[in-house]
């Protein structure tokens, strides 16, 4: 019998994931809240960006996987450029959507795009929706 | 003196008017464009996950591309873009490459290639500053803005992140105040110049992009601008464009253009109004200017 075993954290391989896809260190927020502060977006969001920082903490990974404010994220970078401790939840959010669309919790389906807006749009808002929203 | 250039997926299309303005003016200052030869799309955005290596494939396609022709007799060692997401992306894959040796690796083993993370990129203004000199550019200027007051907008991939793409500080930027200076402009600050204009969500939430674009042309116009102008083709369209819903959706909302910097330039330079497809816009900049007596 090993003696750490009894020890052992349970793994979430969620969380373990967002980890690994953004390249956070979750331990370093301390809650300041400068990233929500300075989101354009986080007035429509359900988890702001240090909410779902504390979560990833935490390691609340269903919360997580409900939440649906990585897909209001514009990815303007400015919460990663204000955070003190040098944190990303752009990247997190990144994370989230990418893992979102892997496990096919998040489908796009290709007749529900707006198609007489996408023949007047920049080419740049096609090329980069697509790399957003769809695997 | 001959500069590589990388239009991107959106010059050569939808922002023409970007493109020419741009090409026109660098010849009356003395560097011509030269397009690039079998350039692809850079991606319209930089992969924000430590996997995503793909992500890194097409961009470093485009440098690969771009070294051919700096390479060639006569031209300079650089490469210049327009839109502010191509320089973003095209900066911040150098740097990634810089960073860890090892994704480059992966890179060019991917495509088969040998890149050295060495190809020099510029943004247009950058040329402008640091190339030609805003003090050349003054004395080029046959009519001078004087009275318009006009509202530089950064946009996010200029300045952000500061430290990977170097461009100017992300909080106090000044290359577009001192460039419209330049042109005879009343240069107005505003709060919004680095806020996001909602960038991709045109494709998926555009109520998301109208309170964004509200936010910056409200801004904008408290602050006195008559005139907003801007880097970025999407940057462009999203706070053009929304502004007859925003107007629908807001009492207060003043109604203001948004062109492209290369247009000013164009028309400080003297170049034909005409040519700048201003009735593309969704609000016109033709009244003001014309009420200006710029034309």
């Amino acid at each position: 019998m090993h003696a750490h075993d009894s020890h052992e954290v349970e793994v979430d391989e969620f969380i373990e994931n967002i980890t690994k896809m953004s390249g956070e260190d979750f331990s370093l927020c301390y809650q300041c809240g400068k990233c929500t502060a300075g989101c354009p977006m986080a007035d429509v969001m359900d988890f702001p960006p240090t909410l779902v920082m504390r979560y990833m903490q935490m390691g609340l990974s269903e919360e997580l996987k409900k939440a649906t404010s990585r897909w209001d994220c514009v990815g303007c970078l400015v919460c990663g450029s204000r955070c003190p401790k040098f944190c990303n939840p752009a990247k997190v959010m990144e994370s989230l959507r990418l893992d979102d669309i892997k496990s096919g919790r998040r489908q796009e389906e290709i007749e529900a795009l707006p198609v007489n807006f996408l023949k007047k749009a920049p080419q740049q808002a096609i090329v980069s929706g697509f790399r957003k929203y769809v695997p | 003196m001959k500069i590589p250039y990388y239009p991107g997926c959106t010059l050569s299309t939808t922002a023409k008017a970007f493109e020419r303005t741009a090409m026109s003016a660098a010849e009356m200052l003395g560097f011509t464009m030269v397009e690039i030869e079998d350039w692809n799309c850079c991606g319209a955005s930089f992969p924000l996950t430590q996997d995503n290596i793909m992500g890194l494939a097409g961009p470093t396609n485009v440098l690969i591309d771009a070294k051919k022709e700096c390479l060639k007799e006569g031209y300079e060692d650089k490469v210049v873009t327009l839109c502010s997401v191509c320089f973003n992306v095209l900066r911040r894959t150098n740097y990634a490459f810089k960073e860890k040796k090892d994704k480059l690796d992966t890179v060019n083993f991917m495509l088969e290639k040998d890149y050295a993370a060495d190809t020099n990129v510029y943004h247009y203004l950058e040329v402008l500053r640091d190339d030609i000199g805003y003090d050349v550019i003054k004395e080029k200027v046959k009519k001078e803005l004087k009275g318009l007051k006009v509202a530089p907008y950064y946009g996010c991939f200029l300045l952000r992140p500061q430290d990977e793409v170097g461009f100017d500080d992300q909080y106090a930027p000044t290359i577009f105040e001192d460039f419209l200076s330049t042109l005879g402009c009343e240069v107005v600050d505003f709060s919004h110049k680095s806020e996001c204009c909602g960038s991709y969500s045109a494709m998926r939430s555009p109520e998301n992009v109208e309170e964004c674009a509200y936010n910056v042309v409200d801004a904008a116009a408290a602050a006195g601008a008559e005139i907003l102008v801007t880097a970025c083709p999407l940057c462009q369209f999203n706070l053009d464009e929304k502004q007859e819903s925003i107007k629908a959706h807001h009492s207060d909302a003043t109604e203001i253009p948004v062109v492209y910097f290369t247009q000013l330039l164009g028309l400080a330079l003297g170049m034909d109004v005409n040519d700048f497809k201003l009735d593309e816009n969704r609000v016109n900049p033709l009244p003001l200017i014309q009420a200006k007596g710029l034309v």
